[in-house]
């Protein structure tokens, strides 16, 4: 990994300082599953997250909104460090997943990612059988029977709302489901790890409205299991399915709370005009 | 104005059908020559096949024979070439792709291959024969194996690079968000998806090398007689056919057209099976 000691870097930040809570408003937050605490992040030295505060609470779902470039997908890629496979990048700070820092590079990554689980904007099958497809990231971290995988995968799949239209073609390539099943198929790969909390980046804006449909209401029976964290650019979708957002503009985090407060009386400006269609 | 406007369109249709007819002569040119010299090579070649081709020895002077011993030596001599340049070309092209994407010491190597790509194949030759005919003392299959893998590795390094950088990256991303290590995800995810693109760029390269003749020359040389034993210098194809051309017997320039019929359709039936494998694929991704 490259270090990146970009020119305009602030002075360290004293990372012991107790854990700041981002100002909330309305109803009391659970406790938060995962957090980030004066979180910078630096492309090639580019300053694209400014000391942001953030949480992710527990079995609820967070959004994360705002205009082309605010930072949202970076900070969603933060949480899983999947930003760390390329070369250039660099995140500041402390991001916490049950107390412990993700950042600090004792933390082992696969270990993390059996944690964090993430889907993506475009859906990506990889080129091999429906049933490969779920059964692959298991087979690196358990070690099943055939019977016991098979069970597995029928669980992630029916948890992933594709079991029904799948179940006769396991054995097909997954490269053959319409682009609303891959994406299913992608979150139903990610839940099979059963992983603590699941990022979404924008997971449905390469589909249509029936398929985002499908993928909202999935997104509404997962949180009884799991932690989610999902970056939309769509307003209407974080009101629909979000518990939490958080509105981002140029690298900082300007408002989070309860999504009903959020969208009805947000407290800064800058969020009103960007909830009311004013920019962006 | 609409006169203005008119000029113009006029003065452009001109223009296009000036290019038009620039580039359709330019091609006309091309092609020419490519199906002077494919249809001289069918009609001579054709003409020159008989069933002791694949049977008989490279004859001497005025007698019969055939070129059995030259096909032998070439298909060996190729596919070991292949079995060397392959898989380090594989694993180099896996490492630019993969583990130094980006990086200054991925850039310089793959300069150096891209040089390696072009430089003349005579150069290669010349540098295995000081390397290993000099110090052994003698020319051998073993050498012009060598010389061969020397032509196929820049290829294969270049095509695998290039069909893994073409892996969309959000594959990668989310076959690594599974917690899988990168070297498992390019085993079993990656190379599935370069799978097809790789094994093109093998082919291309088994053609390639099954008409060289100048890396050949200084190592294998050539041999009248049937040999399986690599350490012994070896007939192969090309080579027949540059000694056979040249010289000045009618028999041995009908065998050389035979060899040159022979060479140029494995090399046809090399490239149908690659763009078959590339047109599969994408049938399947579509």
């Amino acid at each position: 990994m490259i270090d990146v000691q970009p020119a305009n870097a602030p002075a360290a930040k004293s990372v012991a300082a107790a854990p700041r809570a981002p100002a909330v408003q309305g109803e009391t937050r659970p406790a938060p599953k995962m957090a980030a605490r004066g979180l910078d992040f630096f492309y090639d030295g580019f300053r694209a997250l400014k000391n942001v505060d953030f949480d992710i609470a527990e079995k609820r779902v967070t959004a994360l909104i705002g205009p082309s470039g605010c930072g949202k997908s970076t900070l969603l890629r933060v949480f899983n460090r999947i930003y760390s496979i390329y070369p250039g990048l660099e995140a500041k700070g402390d991001v916490l997943l049950d107390g412990e820092n993700i950042l600090d590079p004792g933390y082992s990554l696969n270990r993390l990612r059996s944690k964090v689980g993430m889907v993506f904007q475009k859906p990506v099958p990889f080129p091999m059988s429906i049933y490969d497809n779920i059964a692959y990231g298991i087979r690196h971290h358990e070690k099943l029977s055939k019977s016991e995988m098979d069970a597995r995968v029928e669980q992630a799949l029916t948890q992933g709302a594709l079991w029904n239209e799948v179940k006769d073609k396991l054995r097909q390539s997954a490269l053959g489901l319409s682009g609303g099943q891959q994406q299913r198929l992608c979150i139903a790969r990610a839940i099979a790890l059963r992983p603590e909390v699941l990022l979404l980046d924008e997971p449905t804006s390469a589909l249509d409205p029936i398929a985002t449909g499908k993928i909202e209401q999935l997104v509404a029976e997962l949180k009884d299991h799991f932690t989610i964290a999902i970056v939309t650019h769509n307003m209407q979708q974080a009101a629909r399915c979000s518990d939490f957002t958080a509105f981002m503009y140029l690298g900082e985090l300007v408002e989070f709370g309860d999504t009903e407060t959020l969208f009805t009386k947000p407290a800064k400006k800058q969020t009103e005009d960007y909830i009311t269609g004013r920019f962006g | 104005m609409s006169t203005t406007s008119e000029t113009l369109y006029r003065n452009r249709r001109i223009k296009n059908a000036i290019a038009l007819l620039l580039s359709g002569a330019a091609a006309l040119f091309g092609l020419f020559w490519l199906v002077w010299i494919l249809w001289t090579t069918l009609r001579t070649g054709i003409s020159a096949m008989k069933p002791g081709l694949f049977t008989q020895m490279t004859p001497p002077p005025g007698s019969d024979g055939g070129l059995a011993n030259a096909l032998f030596g070439s298909l060996v001599m190729s596919v070991v070439a292949i079995l060397i340049g392959a898989p380090i070309g594989v694993a180099a092209g896996t490492y630019l792709a993969e583990f130094a994407r980006k990086r200054p010491l991925g850039e310089a190597i793959r300069f150096v291959n891209d040089i390696l790509l072009s430089a003349p194949s005579i150069v290669l030759g010349l540098f295995v024969y000081t390397l290993v005919v000099h110090t052994t003392g003698h020319f051998s299959g073993w050498a012009g194996s060598l010389a061969l893998a020397l032509i196929v590795l820049p290829v294969v390094v270049r095509t695998t690079d290039e069909m893994l950088q073409l892996v969309p990256g959000q594959m990668r991303e989310a076959a690594l968000s599974l917690g899988v290590p990168q070297w498992k995800v390019t085993l079993q995810v990656l190379y599935r998806s370069a799978l097809p693109g790789i094994v093109t760029g093998i082919l291309l390269a088994l053609a390639r090398i099954s008409g060289e003749t100048a890396p050949l020359l200084f190592t294998a040389l050539n041999n009248q007689y049937w040999t399986a034993d690599m350490s012994q210098p070896m007939a192969s194809v090309p080579v027949v056919i540059f000694q056979y051309a040249m010289s000045p017997y009618d028999s041995w320039h009908a065998l050389a057209w035979a060899g040159a019929f022979v060479v140029t359709v494995f090399v046809l039936l090399m490239s149908l099976l690659s763009r078959a494998i590339l047109l599969r694929n994408k049938a399947r991704h579509d």
